[in-house]
């Protein structure tokens, strides 16, 4: 497993999701801290492309051997690309959740719900 | 449940050094994993690994009527059970639903020491007291302070502990005293994971030299987590999962640990079950293609609601998820399809027969 680290180009949800940027779309994963918390993922269940996400609600699910959790999703919009390879390597969840671990894009449907999420340096006082 | 009120084990501060995630279980502070489930069940499967069971609870009865009191209580026949022998039963109520599921050591002809789930253990305690009554000649005692506990399980969990042991290590299902480095601890030939080993009952004082000395000895640290997966493997039942007070020891598949004409609490019901036959039957199954049951899911055939999944999880050695449920008993015959509704996602499943590992198929 990685360790520890939040980087400083994302935009983090209380739920412990990453969101990266990159004009109006936007890519999703779970923080370091949250596939810390789950334990070695053993099943990513994807959501469909074409699916329309909403800010705070959840739209997909990880589970580690012990148990299932939900995926929240920090931003709104409708889902245009999933990582398919989590399906045979959801591991990669927990060996590099902001690289290969990521989870779908999403065109965004407000791109100014990302004044409510969180930068590094408050993500990172959230969690002490 | 607040963290000031969680009991620690002796080994607290070894599960921290060893990197261990503690999680509130059962009212104590437990170490669910270490380096990663995964890896642990492996450890186990394959080599040696340690568990520090220390909260479980232990009660001891002794006494000219400690036979015959527990004989009473538990479903199993206690007379049978040899000096030094182990053995399992259940502790029923009057209607046959299940306290707990214990296992009993006879240390001396009138001296038993039971050990308990953590959950359970001051209830039984209390079901203990209340029947010993009527027993005057037994005498029972809350014993959980004077143990802590560690299985040790692997396919080479006995030469680890024996390559530090006074004498031969007890053999399979028998229990006795023996000096391991030079502290006196007992020594039985049991556990909860379908490999061999012992379960190590220590004076509290002496579990960190135990613990050290195993891990020094190669042994992998194993949490909670992988006991659960190792277990559900092999098909034991875990209390408030697959066994509980609303269901029946013939329901789940332990007949053949309830001797009903020794005529303990509950034997006239459970006789009257098993001749007709229970309305439900515990049977393990495999999910025959993608996804995890849950405790909680749905048991369906043909869209109809049939039973229900008491312990889910994916299975480390098989790769596919795997578990217990009760179903209907005409659903219940090794090979019956089935479908689980995981959080509304119908997923198929077979019923197949214990243990679910080693799985004959694929392992010849």
């Amino acid at each position: 497993m990685a360790d520890a680290s939040y980087p400083e180009d994302l935009l983090y949800h209380p739920e412990h999701d990453w969101a990266k940027i990159d004009g109006d779309v936007a890519t999703f994963g779970v923080t370091w801290y949250a596939q810390d918390a789950l334990g070695e993922v053993v099943y990513f269940d994807p959501p469909e492309v074409g699916t329309t996400v909403t800010k705070d609600e959840p739209y997909a699910e990880v589970e580690s051997v012990k148990a299932v959790s939900d995926v929240f999703a920090p931003l709104s919009g409708e889902i245009i690309e999933v990582n398919t390879s989590l399906g045979d390597t959801p591991e990669t969840i927990n060996s590099d959740p902001y690289g290969d671990g990521w989870m779908v894009k999403v065109k965004l449907s407000d791109v100014s719900e990302t004044d409510a999420l969180m930068d590094q340096a408050t993500y990172l006082e959230s969690l002490s | 449940m607040q963290q000031t009120t969680l009991k620690r084990t002796p080994l607290f501060e070894r599960h921290q050094a060893a990197g261990a995630k503690l999680v509130p279980f059962a009212g104590w502070e437990m170490p669910v994993q270490y380096a990663g489930i995964r890896g642990e069940h492996e450890a186990v499967r394959t080599d040696v690994g340690v568990f520090d069971v220390s909260h479980m609870g232990e009660i001891e009865t002794r006494g000219e009527q400690a036979e015959a009191f527990l004989q009473r209580i538990l479903s199993n026949d206690v007379s049978k059970l040899p000096l030094g022998g182990a053995q399992y039963s259940l502790l029923c109520k009057p209607d046959g639903g299940v306290i707990d599921d214990l296992f009993t050591y006879r240390l001396a002809p009138d001296h038993f020491l039971t050990v308990t789930n953590a959950s359970n253990h001051e209830k039984d305690l209390a079901w203990f007291v209340e029947q010993a009554r009527e027993f005057p000649g037994a005498v029972v005692r809350d014993s959980a302070d004077d143990y802590a506990m560690l299985a040790v399980q692997g396919p080479r969990a006995r030469e680890v502990v024996q390559a530090f042991a006074d004498q031969p290590l007890p053999s399979r299902m028998t229990a006795g005293r023996r000096l391991l480095t030079g502290r006196s601890v007992l020594v039985a030939g049991t556990g909860y994971t379908g490999e061999d080993g012992v379960e190590l009952l220590i004076d509290p004082a002496d579990a960190s030299a135990i613990w050290d000395e195993l891990l020094k000895r190669g042994a992998t640290p194993v949490g909670l987590g992988a006991r659960d997966t190792l277990r559900l493997e092999v098909c034991f039942h875990l209390y408030g999962n697959d066994l509980m007070e609303e269901r029946d020891p013939i329901a789940a598949g332990l007949g053949w640990a309830v001797k009903e004409e020794t005529g303990f609490i509950g034997a006239d019901v459970l006789a009257q079950t098993r001749a007709a036959g229970p309305t439900e039957k515990l049977v393990p199954f495999k999910l025959t293609d993608k996804g995890i049951a849950r405790q909680g899911n749905a048991i369906l055939s043909g869209g109809e609601e049939i039973g229900v999944v008491t312990s889910g999880t994916l299975s480390p050695s098989l790769d596919v998820g795997i578990g217990m449920g009760y179903v209907r008993p005409e659903f219940a015959a090794p090979g019956t399809e089935l479908e689980i509704d995981v959080r509304g996602k119908v997923r198929p499943a077979v019923v197949a027969t214990k243990p679910l590992y080693p799985d004959e198929e694929t392992d010849g």
